[in-house]
Order: C-alpha cells, then sequence, then structure tokens
C-alpha cells in the first residue's frame, strides 16, 4: 500500500437482513484515500454513500451488518507500520472506538438531530475530547472554545453555554465541524454536510471546510448528491449507484471526460447558465431500483441508453482501468465480469 | 428557572380554592344536614344533646343559611386548621388524619422510588436488547402486572405468606409498636413491614413505566444523535445513559404528576385489605358511616397532594429539559 494512503476500502459489501429480504446496501466497493486528498462520494438517494462511511466507521446498526471485504486503515503517528483492517476489530471495541471520533471523525448530515437537544453545546463539545484526551473539564473547555473560534463562531465561551436549538442553521453545522476537530483527526468524513442548510451558509460552510482541510493537510471523504458542491471541493470522485462504483477518478477527469453512461447523464442534468429559462432539464429516465428488486447485472442496464442486450442484463461488470488513475465499471470499455453468485 | 417555580406556586391557591369546593359539595351530598344525623346518632347510641348546643353547632356550620356561607364557615375554620369533629370517632379529624397521613405518605413515597428503581432498568434492558429473551419475559411479566389488580395481588400473598410460613403480613408495624409513639425503633419496624405494600402497590406502576419507558427509548434509540455520539468514540452504555434516556425519561416524569395521587388513592383497597394505618381505609369507613366532614377533609387532602405531586413533577420536568424551561419563563 501506497504510504501516502491512509484509508484504503477493498471490495466492502454491507448488507441489511430485513423481513422482507437482503437489501444489498453496499456491494463490493473499492476506493483509496490518501493524506490530504478530498474523495467525494456522490450518487443518488439509496445509492449506499451513508452506509459506505457507516461501514467504514464501524457504526452499522443491526439490521445492518457489514459481510466482507476490507478496510485498511493507517493509525496516526505509525507511518511505517503496516495499516490495521478495521473489520478485524470490535466494533464497540476500545481500539475501534479510540480511532472512532479521535483519528476518523464524522460531520453528519443534520446537525440538529445529531445533537442532543437537552445537552448544551458545550457539554457535547467537551465529551468529544474528554472521551480521547485525559485532561480536565477546563482544559477540554479551552480546547473547545479554541476550535470555535477557529471554524469562525463569535462568542465562542458564551455559545458554550447555549442549546443546539438557540443557534442558527450555519451555526449549528459549525458546531459540528468543530466537534470533529478537537481531536484533531486525520481523516475527516462529512456525510453531506450541507443539505440542511441554506445556499449562502452553505458556500460559506464549503469554503470553511476546503481552508481547514488544506490547512491542516487532513484527508476527507465527502459524501454528497450535488455535483456542484463535488466540484467545488473534491479532489477526487466515486460515482456510486445502487451500492456500486461505477466509475472514479480524479476530479477534473470525472467532470470532462465521464466515461460511464450514468456519469455522463447525471452530468447532463445538471442546468447551466447558459440553458435557456423553459428548456427542460434532460433527467435520467425510469427510477431507482428497489433494494430488495436489483435487477441482474449491472444495476443500471433499465435506464441505461448504452444498454447491450444479453450482456449488460446478464453479467455484472467490474471495475477496469481506462487510464492510470481512472477506472470504470462498464461493458462499453472491458468486458471484466464479476463472478456469478 | 425561579421564574417558573414562582408561576407555578401562584397557581396552587387557585387550584386548592377549586378543589375545595368540590370537596364541600361532597360534603353536602348526603341528604340532611349534619347536625341532625349528629342528633340521631347520639340518640341512637342513648345519649343527648340539649337545644342550647344543638343551636350552637347549627351556627358554628351555618345550617340555616346559603350554601356559600357554609362553604365560607368551613374553608375559614380549615384555614385556620380547625378541621372540624369526626361524627363517627367523635374525635377532631385533624388527629384521626395526622398520623395517617404521614405513614401515607411515607407509603406513597417509598412506592414511588421501588417502581422507578425496577421500572428504568427493565425499560431499558427491554429497549436496547428488543426482541431478547429478556424483553419477551418482562414483556409478559409486565402484562400480568398490570393486569392483575392490586388487592388480588395482596390476597394472593398474604394467603401463599400464611400457608407457608404461617406469618401475617398485615398493617405497618408489629403490634407492640402500633400505638407506640415515633422512637428509632418504630422506624426500623415500619421498614421491616413497608416492603411489602410497597411492593404490591408498585407492581402495577412498574409494569406500567417499563412499557412506556421502553416504547419512548425504542424511539430514541434510532436518532441521529445516537450515531453522532457513537461516531464520537463513547462507549455504548454510556451513550444511552447519557442521550436517549435524558430524553425517554420526560414523559416519565410528567406522568409523577398523576402517579403520585394514584397510588394515595388507589392504595384505598390494598390498603384496606392489608389492614394499613393510611387513610385509604378511614376514607372507605367515613363513606360507609356518611361521615362527611371527615370524608371530604380526606378528599381535599388527596386533591392537595396531586397538586403538590404535579408542581413537583413540573419542577423536576423543567430542571431536566431545558426547552420546556425556556418556554414557560
Amino acid at each position: 500500500m501506497n504510504p501516502d494512503i491512509i484509508l484504503s476500502i477493498r471490495n466492502l459489501k454491507t448488507r441489511f437482513f430485513l423481513d422482507e429480504g437482503t437489501a444489498k446496501a453496499v456491494d463490493g466497493v473499492s476506493f483509496d484515500v490518501s493524506r490530504g486528498q478530498v474523495v467525494g462520494i456522490v450518487g443518488e438517494s439509496g445509492c449506499g454513500k451513508s452506509v459506505t462511511i457507516k461501514s467504514i466507521l464501524g457504526i452499522v446498526q443491526k439490521p445492518g451488518e457489514v459481510v466482507g471485504g476490507e478496510i485498511f486503515y493507517r493509525r496516526r503517528d505509525d507511518g511505517v507500520q503496516e495499516p490495521i483492517n478495521l473489520r478485524d476489530l470490535d466494533d464497540r471495541g476500545e481500539e475501534m472506538r479510540d480511532i472512532r471520533g479521535n483519528e476518523i471523525a464524522l460531520i453528519p448530515q443534520e446537525p440538529m438531530a445529531a445533537l442532543s437537544p437537552v445537552h448544551t453545546i458545550g457539554n457535547q463539545l467537551i465529551e468529544a475530547v474528554r472521551l480521547h484526551r485525559d485532561v480536565s473539564r477546563e482544559e477540554a473547555a479551552n480546547i473547545c472554545i479554541a476550535r470555535m473560534g477557529e471554524v469562525g463562531i463569535s462568542n465562542p465561551e458564551e455559545r458554550m453555554g447555549v442549546y443546539s436549538w438557540e443557534l442558527s442553521g450555519g451555526l449549528r453545522q459549525r458546531v459540528m465541524i468543530a466537534m470533529a476537530l478537537v481531536c484533531g483527526p486525520k481523516l475527516l468524513i462529512a456525510d453531506e454536510p450541507t443539505t440542511a442548510i441554506d445556499v449562502t451558509t452553505q458556500a460559506q460552510v464549503l469554503n470553511l471546510l476546503r481552508r481547514l482541510q488544506k490547512e491542516q493537510n487532513l484527508a476527507m471523504i465527502f459524501i454528497t448528491h450535488d455535483l456542484g458542491v463535488i466540484a467545488q471541493i473534491a479532489d477526487y470522485v466515486v460515482v456510486m449507484y445502487l451500492g456500486r462504483v461505477m466509475e472514479q477518478g480524479p476530479v477534473d477527469d470525472i467532470f470532462h471526460n465521464p466515461q460511464h453512461p450514468y456519469t455522463s447523464a447525471l452530468l447532463a442534468s445538471i442546468p447551466t447558465i447558459h440553458s435557456g429559462t423553459r428548456e427542460e432539464l434532460p433527467t435520467i429516465g425510469g427510477s431507482i431500483p428497489h433494494p430488495f428488486n436489483r435487477p441482474k447485472g449491472c444495476p443500471f442496464y433499465p435506464r441505461c441508453p448504452g444498454f447491450i442486450p444479453g450482456k449488460c442484463d446478464r453479467f455484472t461488470p467490474v471495475p477496469s482501468p481506462v487510464s492510470d488513475k481512472q477506472s470504470v465499471a462498464c461493458f462499453l470499455h472491458s468486458d471484466a465480469a464479476e463472478e456469478t453468485e | 428557572m425561579l421564574v417558573f417555580i414562582l408561576k407555578r406556586l401562584m397557581l396552587l391557591p387557585v387550584l386548592m380554592f377549586v378543589f375545595s369546593i368540590v370537596s364541600f359539595i361532597l360534603i353536602q351530598a348526603p341528604p340532611g344536614d349534619f347536625v341532625t344525623s349528629y342528633v340521631a346518632e347520639l340518640a341512637a347510641s342513648g345519649s343527648s344533646m340539649d337545644q342550647v348546643q344543638i343551636e350552637a353547632l347549627r351556627n358554628l356550620y351555618g345550617l340555616d343559611q346559603p350554601a356559600y356561607v357554609q362553604y365560607f364557615k368551613w374553608i375559614s375554620r380549615i384555614l385556620q386548621g380547625d378541621l372540624g369533629l369526626s361524627l363517627d370517632f367523635q374525635k377532631p379529624i385533624s388527629e384521626l388524619i395526622g398520623q395517617r397521613l404521614l405513614l401515607t405518605v411515607i407509603l406513597g413515597l417509598a412506592t414511588l422510588i421501588f417502581t422507578f428503581m425496577v421500572a428504568l432498568p427493565i425499560g431499558i434492558i427491554s429497549a436496547t436488547r428488543q426482541y431478547s429473551f429478556f424483553d419477551y419475559f418482562f414483556t409478559v411479566f409486565n402484562y400480568v402486572g398490570v393486569a392483575t389488580p392490586t388487592f388480588m395481588t395482596a390476597l394472593i400473598l398474604m394467603w401463599f405468606a400464611f400457608s407457608n410460613f404461617g406469618i401475617t403480613i398485615t398493617g405497618l408495624f408489629s403490634p407492640e409498636f402500633a400505638d407506640a409513639s415515633w422512637s428509632f425503633a418504630k422506624a426500623v419496624d415500619l421498614a421491616k413491614h413497608i416492603w411489602l405494600p410497597m411492593v404490591i402497590l408498585g407492581l402495577d406502576g412498574t409494569a406500567r413505566l417499563a412499557r412506556i419507558l421502553r416504547a419512548n427509548l425504542l424511539d430514541e434509540l434510532n436518532k441521529p444523535y445516537m450515531e453522532m455520539a457513537r461516531a464520537k468514540g463513547m462507549p455504548e452504555w454510556k451513550l444511552v445513559l447519557k442521550y436517549p434516556l435524558r430524553l425517554a425519561i420526560n414523559p416519565l416524569v410528567s406522568s409523577l404528576g398523576w402517579y403520585l395521587p394514584l397510588i394515595f388513592s388507589g392504595s384505598l383497597i390494598v390498603a384496606t385489605v392489608l389492614n394499613l394505618p393510611t387513610i385509604g381505609p378511614l376514607l372507605l369507613r367515613s363513606l360507609i358511616s356518611q361521615d362527611m366532614f371527615l370524608a371530604g377533609t380526606i378528599v381535599l387532602t388527596y386533591f392537595g397532594l396531586a397538586v403538590i405531586g404535579t408542581l413537583l413533577s413540573d419542577i423536576l420536568l423543567a430542571w431536566l429539559d431545558p426547552r420546556i424551561r425556556m418556554e414557560e419563563a
């Protein structure tokens, strides 16, 4: 494993065992995250983006379960050592908990729901520090206040004593960012961090994340369904559909030279400033199949313009390189298919 | 917080005024007036009362005046601490109620503490280990607990204790302490006896609270703040106790308001069955013998306990939940 890579996910599989059937939420996902790199995961709702990061953090709850694959992670300050496989650790065990929040931190989708309404902001921030650092309440409070200042929260001392519902959406998200940073993590995972806030605040939060990421040379996984946001923040893009990676590569290649029909269709559906006002936006025909009713073969074939009958509906394409950095799972590019289960 | 408490305190007199009217209506409910039945009672027991005394009594209670004057006379005597006379016992009501009220409150609080101490762990484990053996076991146990009338439980336990161990488990004191004045030894004796009525009275409430807590917790356990706390690296048990429990317990705390008076009044039949020296059996006896001033005073006392219970639960709730605190202040 390249020493720059701190997280390497190989063939990750997470399933949800429900009464109605088994949902393959994540079905063989692989990608790498390097030091100082922002990896954007993009896809429609229900494509397995969030479950992928929950699997990395080891917080998938029943009836969900990570059933296959490896999550190699290089722990802090041991760059020379071999990476460990997070799947070998007990999700609730001490070592995994020591990594969670400390080395790999999460910025959640909805800060309002992720904060307890009956505990003060300060209480929840201090807790995040004291779970991993052996410091007194006062010392922890000072760390938190400093971090709150860094993420652009004014009057941080005062804000320690307020409750989440007394803050604006933008401030709440800044609190979550401060909370993620209190222990100085190596890897930041942001799960649609700008979805719940308005557009102006979105831009501020994105700029803040970008600045912090650059300053601290953080590795970051950024999840969104918004391609515009991806273009602004990501260095590398992973396009997911129904639990599988359709295409991945550097952001410029994905945006200017998309290889997978799904990526092309997504990009075509972005409104541009040049298009006329009454013009209809291109959409992707059909809808996402139900997770219990996945099509056999390539999950995208029923909606795909390049569908090859007899092939796409029978075999599942596996990601194959199209250049040294970009790979695509599509029979239009390679015949490589997954062995049928 | 202080504003909140003051606001609630100001409501107290208004509530008590309304409840005192209800109690007075109860006193007035039986046909005939109190003095007439008193005289009849005296005559029945062979003694009598001269006309002057009767007139003095009529005057005292304002019996020849409109009801509101009678109410006024009654309530002003109560406010001065004179609860009146019990016909049946021929004793001042304050004397009759005093000791029993103390024991009622002690038993009520003991039951309440027992209920929460048992219901909390059962509810928490049932919710966090949903559909486990433990969960099913307590589901069955809880339904049995809710469905069995408490006096029935009391009777069964009494029979069981007597037929198997030859002991009687009624009362709150051993005979030698029943009429003794308060001492350390008497308190110890009380502690030895109180657990059984406490368990019997608390069974029903425990089952209910555990069910409510389980349902509330199940709602909270899937909330995003749980995921966030896990992502922070928090140990599972610590996180359950800190976040979802804090939120799930609010409805339980607000139920204190009605649960406390329910223990006091609901214990009537159980207390009669178990022959407990609490207020319940006294109320039953006063109603049977139409000792209306005693009955009215006891009902008013129940109202008072209910109001205090509600007040306490409101304050506790505001203390637990800042959202309520802010809203009301």
